[in-house]
């Protein structure tokens, strides 16, 4: 009774809302839910999908010139997880409402962002190596704990991506690890490679927290679990050993193992840069973008031919029924 | 070994080369489409024959490896030979074209492949038989998807519909090639190794006739077959092909990646 008086204001669905999130059960698409914590979430999943398709491109553009048929079949392996991913992810934010046609055509004229991430170049076959290792990589310490976010198709979407995220690590270190053990050349690749991927990988948790007005919200109701700050902390305590035993140096001087903390400490990214590419000014914004643009354009007379025939065949199946 | 035993062995060598060179050029040609398909699903549906491709030119390399003297490996025989030691047919280096291109040329070749494969699982050979067994079941995947969108552009728009006609006009003087038996076919064939080459023809024409049929499409008219892939003259297609493929193992050699 006392709960009810001092939530005079709250209705009885929001009430209800309320009681699911504190009880750690999901919230499900039949369920009421706050307008904005609708919009929030579509706006996290369809920019979560996005950066799925989106990120087939810097990887994608190196299938044809893998170097051994092993690396070759894992390559087409991973991208194509990665189309999966975004399937997943546009049908979950299609149980809130929005349309996967509809957030495509958002993400071909710039209304709906991606991972800032894929606007870098991928110029050295070392660059698979290291954005399996530290994008994936930094992709699973964001996402494992998505797998309890309070909103269950995201969740469970979630815990099918982690599983193939985990093997697009490895295949990614295990790259680097042969590359670091081959000619000095290819060691030059790798490291190369790391000092390219390093930042960007740092910025991919996004602002401070100090910085980061989305994040409060989120947090209280459960889409998110921790705050930037922590998850990127976690991420550096994971990677810097995994640098280590490639015997590689991680390009920040600032770099120092904390007794006190028991974490390591870690310089200030270029935050000017990191706003500057999410701005749309990063090195391939444009033709990441309009690789994207053009795949769908060029794939409208056959999606049009599909529907057509479709339409056709369903026509005869219905005057066969009569 | 005997002399004819040697020779058996270095026919046995070029013929499974053959099937691995075919199954390379043209997940290789797949590959091309990544992120780039007119769906999602399609890059999905793409890839995943392109997997199923790749890991039958591996089993077929690594077989034409242990038939090798002196020691070669899967990725030397991929990646270390130029054009003109390539023994592939000329339909799967032509190049994508447009998504009509791309389905006209699967088609066609997984049409040729099924059967192929199925003739090839009464094999002789227990390794190509092996081989062959696990392939028909993809294979039969292959050609129930490229037999789909055949009919889908075929009978789709008025539009598709022309492009589809143009791509099988364009492709189809390359499909000869896949029935002209050469000394090492018939050989293999004598063997009870290799493939009848005109029962597959009879195959593959009526089921081509019927599809075409369905998906309103017309057969082009016949002319003057292409061939020569087989003994290493191919089109300039397929020597840009494996210059993007091998320019990482030749420019760095004896590297492990
Ligand atoms: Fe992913
Ligand atoms: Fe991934
Ligand atoms: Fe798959």
């Amino acid at each position: 009774m006392n709960s009810k008086e001092n939530r005079t204001t709250l209705s009885a669905e929001e009430l209800k809302f309320e009681e699911l999130l504190a009880s750690g059960r999901k919230i499900e698409p039949r369920d009421w839910m706050p307008d904005d914590y609708r919009r929030t979430l579509i706006r996290q999943i369809g920019q979560h999908a996005h950066s799925e398709i989106i990120g087939m491109q810097p990887e994608g553009n190196w299938i044809t010139r893998a170097p051994s048929l092993k690396r070759k079949a894992i390559l087409m392996s991973k991208v194509q997880d990665e189309a999966g991913h975004g399937l997943y992810l546009y049908s979950a934010a299609e149980t809130l409402g929005a349309d996967r046609t509809d957030m495509l055509e958002k993400l071909n004229n710039g209304k709906m962002k991606y991972s800032s991430i894929f606007n870098y170049p991928t110029p050295c076959w070392a660059d698979m190596g290291a954005i399996g290792w530290l994008v994936d990589g930094a992709a699973i310490c964001n996402q494992v704990p998505l797998c309890r976010t309070s909103y269950g198709p995201y969740a469970r979407a979630m815990v099918r991506v982690c599983k193939e995220e985990s093997f697009h690590q490895r295949q990614g270190y295990e790259i680097m690890l042969t590359l670091c053990k081959g000619s000095s050349e290819q060691k030059k690749m790798a490291q190369d490679a790391l000092n390219r991927w390093w930042w960007p990988a740092i910025m991919m948790f996004g602002p401070r927290d100090d910085q980061s007005p989305n994040s409060e919200l989120s947090l209280k109701w459960k889409i998110k679990l921790f705050s930037n700050d922590v998850l990127r902390q976690k991420f550096v305590d994971i990677a810097v050993p995994q640098a280590n035993i490639l015997g590689l140096t991680v390009p920040d001087t600032d770099l120092s193992w904390n007794e006190d903390t028991g974490h390591y400490s870690y310089g200030e990214p270029d935050w000017e840069e990191f706003f500057e590419v999410i701005r749309g000014n990063g090195p391939c914004n444009k033709e990441r973008v309009s690789n994207r643009r053009e795949a769908h354009e060029n794939g409208q007379w056959v999606r049009d031919a599909a529907m057509a025939y479709a339409a056709k065949r369903a026509k005869i199946s219905l005057s066969q029924a009569a | 070994m005997s002399a004819s035993a040697a020779s058996t062995k270095s026919d046995l060598f070029t013929y499974t080369l053959r099937q691995a060179d075919n199954s390379m050029v043209l997940c290789q040609r797949l590959c091309e489409w990544a992120a780039r398909a007119p769906e999602l699903e399609e890059d999905i549906a793409l890839t995943n024959i392109g997997l199923d491709l790749i890991g039958q030119a591996r089993s077929l390399y690594q077989y034409s490896a242990s038939l090798c003297d002196p020691k070669v490996s899967e990725d030397d025989l991929a990646f270390m030979r130029d054009a003109h030691q390539w023994t592939n047919l000329l339909l799967v280096e032509q190049p994508n074209g447009d998504f009509a291109d791309t389905i006209a040329r699967q088609y066609f070749y997984d049409a040729w492949h099924l059967p192929f494969l199925e003739q090839l699982t009464r094999s002789h050979d227990t390794t190509l038989a092996a081989i062959a067994a696990k392939s028909v079941k993809e294979a039969k995947y292959h050609l129930r998807h490229s037999s789909m969108w055949i009919k889908r552009l075929g009978d789709g728009t008025e539009y598709s519909h022309q492009r589809m006609q143009d791509a099988i006009a364009t492709v189809w003087p390359f499909t000869k090639e896949m029935f002209v038996a050469d000394e090492l076919d018939l050989r293999m064939l004598e063997a009870g190794i290799g493939v009848d080459l005109d029962v597959l023809k009879r195959a593959w024409e009526s089921q081509v006739v019927a599809l075409l049929i369905s998906a309103t499409l017309t057969k082009p008219i016949d002319s003057e077959a292409i061939t020569g892939g087989r003994q290493g003259q191919h089109t300039e297609y397929l020597h840009d092909l494996l210059a993007e493929m091998q320019v990482l193992p030749r420019s760095m050699p004896n590297r492990q990646w």
